[in-house]
């Protein structure tokens, strides 16, 4: 193998964006899978539930309202999606496992 | 921490996320998945803090800590509320999700476009310059753009299902219609798109930031005008169809930030609202488009001749009579149980009945309430167990060998209309098959039609008896009857 084959395989990395789509394509296969089989039962904690997963937009706020070079404007949009994450996590969880408890068996 | 170890704990997020999931499968691991859940969210939080795509400065920090030390009222807050009120509470989360979505793409947006033009500021003072990396590129601003109006057409979209469950006076409950609607939501939305297709085509533009901001302005205007024509009594699957916008609007996000924890977690949301609300559509036997654009209320009910139908009614004495000797007695709860808050009444009737030792089972409709599995979480706070609850397709068969079926609040679901009268708004909806069991009894506050506004055919059956009154206040009634009579 020589030099010339080496630096050719070496311009033809995967493009990013296609990667992010392949994990897309098998993320969404998963989430179908795993979320068809939820009882009936319980879909409204598992609305609650994925609300509270959603807010995972709350990494891209950290982002804006923390990092480096962002102008003040910029962080200011950042913290007010900051603070809607957070209500929705906070209050997604919290929600989630209140009405959670309160599936019981009938006692024997 | 290098990029390295934010991006494995990512990964450790992923795979909590949908551990989280799997455990909703059945309610003896359900808890766990808040467990699963809260961690994974706290593992992302924190290996996105303490990564090289933050800074950790005093002032940074306060822009990070303050929103979320402001969050933690609100959040409490809003888990607290009525069950009753938890399909406003999630239109309003699905609300945020849209909001912090929109925001982050048009921070990013404006942070590259400035970068860029300084860029090309640079290279241009220099005497040979090659053209600067962009930072904007076709990529980037197609996911932007699909962010930003995803998540502002969420945003206000859901504040309007929100007011709409929460009856907020200006707020019309009713179908909001008028001609040529769809056409004009039409024309909107493609108005957006074709200034969201200019602005992918020239992302440098000395007019880029108005056509950006005229994307925003149109999609926060296309979100409340999808919304407004929707009936309340459709607004289960439209917040379902809401929550997978929500978690698509976060997809989007973990594009631009080339972020694949926000591209996981927001498919797992994105899949659940799509699977909640086919699951919804197929309950009401209706087309997602049919719901979004066929403004239910519009298809006029045959105004029949309003024949003189009869229909018989009973005392709670009657019924608690009635229900004394069934064996096996199906209950039918609706929307009606629980705006009245009549569930732990409810339960009071099955304990009085469960001691008789009569069956007592509940049928669930998939589109009874407001949202889906709204019944199930009314009925579990009441502390009535889960093994109660049957599903419509597994109660249906056994109907005919049901003494009683007392439907409590619910209308169009018992609706027999649904199965043969083709001109009706409700027609191959799949309903409960009350008119099958031998008997029924109908608590409802007066012969008013419900939200689909048409009669009900079950109410005119010989074997049914209409309870007139409120459900909690009849359901109180039949209880003490029961309890005088046990006397005997």
């Amino acid at each position: 193998m020589n030099a010339l084959t080496l630096a050719a395989e070496a311009a033809h990395p995967v493009p990013t964006p296609v990667l992010f789509l392949m994990v897309l394509m098998l993320a969404s296969f998963v989430g179908l899978g795993v979320i068809r089989r939820v009882s009936p039962l319980l879909h409204t904690p598992l609305m609650s539930l994925t609300n509270a997963i959603s807010a995972i937009a709350v990494v891209g706020a950290i982002i804006v309202a923390g990092g480096p070079d962002y102008p003040t404007w910029a962080r200011v949009m950042g913290s007010i999606a900051l603070f809607a994450s957070m209500t929705n996590i906070i209050s997604g969880f919290l929600i989630t496992n209140r009405m959670l408890k309160m599936f019981k068996e009938k006692k024997p | 921490m290098s990029l390295y170890w934010t991006h494995i704990a990512y990964i450790i997020a992923a795979g909590l996320f949908v551990f989280s999931l799997h455990w909703m499968n059945t309610p003896r691991t359900a808890r766990k998945s808040v467990i699963a859940g809260s961690l994974a969210m706290t593992v992302g939080v924190f290996a996105t803090w303490f990564s090289p795509y933050v800074e950790r400065t005093f002032e940074t920090t306060s822009y990070i800590l303050i929103p979320i030390l402001l969050a933690i009222g609100p959040g409490i807050w809003l888990a607290k509320v009525p069950i009753t009120a938890v399909p406003q509470r999630t239109a309003l989360s699905h609300a945020f999700g849209g909001l912090a979505a929109g925001l982050v793409g048009t921070a990013k947006f404006f942070y590259w476009y400035n970068a860029d033009a300084a860029a090309v500021a640079e290279a241009a003072q220099v005497v040979v310059s090659e053209p600067p990396e962009r930072s904007l590129t076709h990529f980037r601003v197609i996911a932007i753009v699909f962010e930003v109006i995803l998540g502002f057409l969420t945003f206000t979209g859901s504040l309007i299902a929100a007011g709409k469950l929460q009856e907020v006076k200006w707020v019309p409950q009713r179908p909001w219609v008028y001609r040529g609607q769809n056409f004009v939501n039409a024309v909107a939305f493609a108005g957006c798109l074709v200034l969201a297709t200019i602005l992918v085509m020239n992302p440098h533009h000395a007019v880029a930031p108005w056509l950006f901001g005229g994307v925003i302005l149109l999609s926060l205007n296309f979100g409340w005008m999808l919304v407004m024509p929707i009936g309340g009594a459709d607004m289960p699957t439209v917040i379902a169809i809401l929550n997978s916008y929500a978690g698509l609007a976060a997809v989007a996000m973990g594009f631009v930030l080339d972020n694949p924890l926000l591209v996981v977690a927001g498919a797992l949301d994105g899949a659940s609202g799509l699977i909640l609300s086919i699951i919804m559509c197929k309950a009401m036997n209706r087309s997602f488009t049919n719901v979004l654009f066929g403004a239910f209320g519009q298809v006029k009910a045959k105004a029949g001749a309003q024949e003189q139908k009869s229909y018989r009614s009973a005392t709670p004495e009657e019924a608690a009579g009635i229900l004394e000797v069934a064996q096996r007695v199906v209950i039918v709860p609706g929307y009606g149980m629980a705006v009245s808050q009549a569930q732990h009444k409810v339960r009071e009737l099955y304990d009085a009945l469960t001691k008789r030792g009569i069956d007592v089972r509940f049928a669930i409709h998939p589109v009874a309430g407001r949202m889906p599995g709204h019944m199930n979480v009314l009925l579990a706070e009441a502390d009535i167990p889960y093994d109660r609850l049957v599903e419509m397709e597994d109660i249906n068969p056994e109907m005919p060998q049901v003494d009683v079926a007392l439907v409590i609040g619910a209308n169009d679901v018992t609706n027999p209309a649904a199965r043969h009268d083709t001109s009706s708004p409700i027609y191959g909806m799949p309903i409960i098959d009350t008119d099958k069991a031998q008997s029924v009894m109908v608590i409802k506050r007066s012969m008013n039609p419900g939200f689909a506004g048409i009669d009900n055919e079950l109410y005119y059956l010989d074997k049914t008896l209409m309870l007139f009154g409120d459900a909690k206040g009849f359901v109180g009634e039949i209880v003490k009857a029961l309890a005088g009579n046990s006397g005997h």
